[in-house]
């Protein structure tokens, strides 16, 4: 098998922001969002503080558990939230401007064509009783494309550009496997060739090979057309060799961010050790495994110190007391008393 | 490994399933001619991608499909003898199922132990309310839901995804059983909990002497558990073996190719140079030939015209395949090609849909000509 360094797969831009020599203005700013689900039982607080850059053709990684608000995070990035979940604090720019103000009118020519969504599960996202074409029509037509034959045209490209026959365009979602509607998605997430794709988990209702396969085709559109991608999965080990850098997210906020090969040689947090050593190894030596007994804190009433602090194996009086802040050790921040002696307080 | 009467056995287990009607009327072929044995005190691991047919093997074996062919022996003895509902339930006692999605498998409008209460009723009617009661608590604290009757009390939307798949192997060993039935009992959680599952299984083997069948698309998590992997590709047997055998040195391309898919954050990515779509056939009338071969590098012309037969390349090992069987080293450098279908192109047909080889030619249906 030919071996890729994982470094070749990085995209140039990102590995000069990686440098610290980006783009001036990134694609995508969030700035302390904040998220919350108003309930009867008070504010669920999804996402809490959460901030990060994105340069372009950087692809991202956000892992975590459900219900860890890594979910909620692109929905708000994209301004997709709907009541009862709102932004209650903090600000998302997209190339410069503040989208967290607009209105939908004044979304709507950003959307699809510069900043477009690919869905977790193609089955639910894609229309049953329209053909591909006349989804892919939609889109283009609700953009001011009106000339059949630019759009017939731009339709087969992207199919083309995805490894599916043109020829598809008439077949409906029915009749496509569940590769290639996952891969029509995101046909249709460039239709435009937009400068950020946020991904909502779109290999988890795929096999291992599919996924792998779509992994691929995915990070080769990216290096070809240079958008910026978000890519959210719960599996830590399918982003391990596609993503520039990693957040890890724990119950609404950042555990762990920095470089990908970072996070996963050494990962501090104990709640990426964790979740990197529960995934049983297909090679090497068979080794008993614990995984991370129990379950997330109640965001509704969230525990006075650190959020982890209940399933911890390294847990300390001090984790109990107060909030913990987010410490930079060698460009990697991480939300860990243990890190307090090594590491600088990031301002956020 | 088996003895000499495995707990069960098939034989040449197949079902077919009927689509359209009239003129259209096909087969579907979702298992065909799978014989497989499970041992007493063994976790076996069936894996394969999704539409390969392994869930419909569970529904054979849990009796809610009857076979199209073949025989199911449970302690040597046929299940098509099986007619009286004392024997039926008996069996579903000796085999009881845990499912995929324990949000939906479990009723939410009692609590926790009413599921239990009443199968033991059903199942056991010797015992008393309080036997009931006390046993409902003892399986409870087997599989590690602790404290037992205060969970007991609970409703199911007040426990976790991984509590509730706990529920699930409690009910059922409530049964007393011999084989539990697993069809993917921790894809629907959280990495961080299915290790904690995986262990159970493997506790509830050792400690309770309970044979597992357990599904799984994720053949990391059937090394980790299983003594056995039996890999299906397409509704048949692709390689069965020891699972370390396999994993170690799998004989048939695909399960190469399977192992190759599995992400290992440890080990550098390797790419294919022409990378395998992953399009797991729908096998509908299927013609003589090995199923694999659209997708397998490695295809001779044997592959073509007949179906290899799983046969053993060493002790334990099976496989089937034409090049493997023939002593030549199987070695998948990256495969290619795919496939979505595989249909019968008897003449009257060709209109009908897709049929294929290596390169996916467009799909073309009456309904889609229609618009």
């Amino acid at each position: 098998m030919r071996t890729v360094p994982a470094d070749a797969l990085r995209t140039a831009a990102a590995q000069q922001e990686l440098r610290g020599a980006g783009d001036p203005v990134p694609v995508l700013k969030v700035s302390d969002l904040s998220v919350a689900y108003q309930t009867r039982r008070g504010d669920v607080i999804a996402v809490d503080h959460v901030s990060f850059d994105l340069a372009r053709g950087e692809f991202l990684g956000i892992v975590g558990e459900s219900g860890c608000g890594k979910s909620t995070l692109l929905f708000a990035v994209a301004r997709l939230l709907a009541p009862p979940a709102a932004i209650t604090g903090g600000r998302v720019e997209f190339k410069g401007a503040e989208l967290t103000g607009r209105s939908e009118r004044e979304l709507a020519p950003i959307r699809w064509k510069e900043l477009s969504v690919v869905m977790q599960s193609a089955m639910n996202a894609l229309n049953p009783v329209k053909s591909i074409a006349a989804q892919f029509a939609d889109a283009m037509r609700a953009h001011g494309v009106t000339d059949k034959q630019e759009i017939a045209d731009r339709s087969a490209e992207v199919l083309r550009m995805v490894s599916i026959d043109p020829a598809h365009l008439r077949s409906y979602p029915h009749q496509l496997s569940g590769g290639m509607r996952q891969r029509s998605m995101i046909a249709m997430a460039l239709l435009f060739t937009p400068d950020l794709v946020i991904m909502d988990e779109p290999t988890s209702a795929l096999d291992v090979v599919a996924q792998r396969s779509l992994m691929i085709q995915i990070k080769e559109l990216q290096q070809q057309l240079g958008f910026a991608v978000i890519f959210v999965t719960h599996d830590m080990s399918l982003v391990s060799h596609f993503s520039d850098r990693l957040m890890v997210m724990y119950a609404g906020q950042v555990a762990e961010f920095g470089a990908t090969r970072q996070v996963f040689d050494t990962p501090r947090h104990p709640y990426s050790a964790g979740l990197l050593d529960a995934f049983p190894s297909i090679r090497g030596p068979k080794v008993p495994l614990t995984g991370i007994p129990g379950s997330p804190p109640d965001l509704a009433r969230p525990p006075l110190g650190c959020r982890f602090a209940a399933r911890c194996p390294k847990v300390m009086d001090s984790c109990l007391t107060a909030a913990v802040d987010l410490y930079a050790v060698d460009d990697v921040l991480i939300r860990c008393l243990l890190q307090r002696e090594n590491g600088a307080l990031a301002g956020d | 490994m088996t003895d000499a009467v495995p707990l069960l056995h098939t034989e040449g287990l197949t079902k077919h399933f009927r689509i359209g009607g009239g003129l259209h009327r096909q087969s579907l072929h979702a298992v065909d001619g799978v014989s497989l044995d499970i041992g007493t005190r063994e976790i076996v691991a069936l894996a394969g991608e999704s539409g390969s047919g392994k869930s419909t093997i569970a529904r054979l074996l849990a009796r809610i499909y009857e076979p199209t062919a073949g025989e199911i022996y449970f302690g040597g003895r046929p299940l098509s003898a099986l007619r009286s509902r004392s024997d039926m339930l008996a069996y579903r006692s000796d085999v009881p199922m845990v499912f995929q999605d324990p949000f939906s498998s479990i009723n939410p409008v009692f609590r926790i132990s009413h599921g239990i209460l009443r199968s033991l009723k059903l199942h056991r009617p010797e015992l008393s309310a309080a036997q009931r009661a006390d046993e409902t608590r003892r399986v409870f604290e087997i599989v590690g839901l602790s404290p037992a009757a205060e969970i007991m009390s609970r409703y199911p939307h007040e426990l976790s995804g991984g509590q509730r798949q706990r529920v699930g192997f409690a009910q059922a060993l409530a049964m007393k059983p011999k084989l539990i039935l697993a069809d993917e009992p921790v894809s629907m959680l959280d990495v961080s909990i299915r290790i904690g599952l995986l262990n159970l299984m493997k506790q509830l083997r050792d400690e309770q002497g309970v044979s597992i069948f357990y599904i799984t698309h994720d053949i990391a998590s059937a090394r980790y558990v299983a003594d056995r992997l039996i890999v299906m590709y397409a509704g048949q047997i692709a390689e069965a073996g020891p699972v370390e055998d396999v994993l170690a040195a799998p004989r048939h391309p695909y399960t190469q190719l399977l192992v190759s898919a599995v992400p290992d954050p440890k080990a550098e990515l390797t790419v294919g140079a022409d990378t395998d779509r992953g399009e797991p056939p729908r096998v509908i009338d299927p013609v003589p030939g090995c199923r694999f071969r659209y997708r397998c590098p490695l295809a001779i012309d044997e592959c073509n015209s007949v179906t290899p037969r799983l046969l053993p390349l060493s002790p334990g090992h099976d496989a089937a395949c034409h090049v493997a069987q023939s002593g030549a080293e199987v070695k998948v450098d990256s495969p290619v090609g795919r496939t979505e279908e595989l249909i019968d192109r008897r003449p009257g047909r060709a209109d009908q849909q897709v049929a294929l080889g290596p390169v996916p030619p467009p799909a073309r249906s009456r309904r889609s000509n229609s618009l």
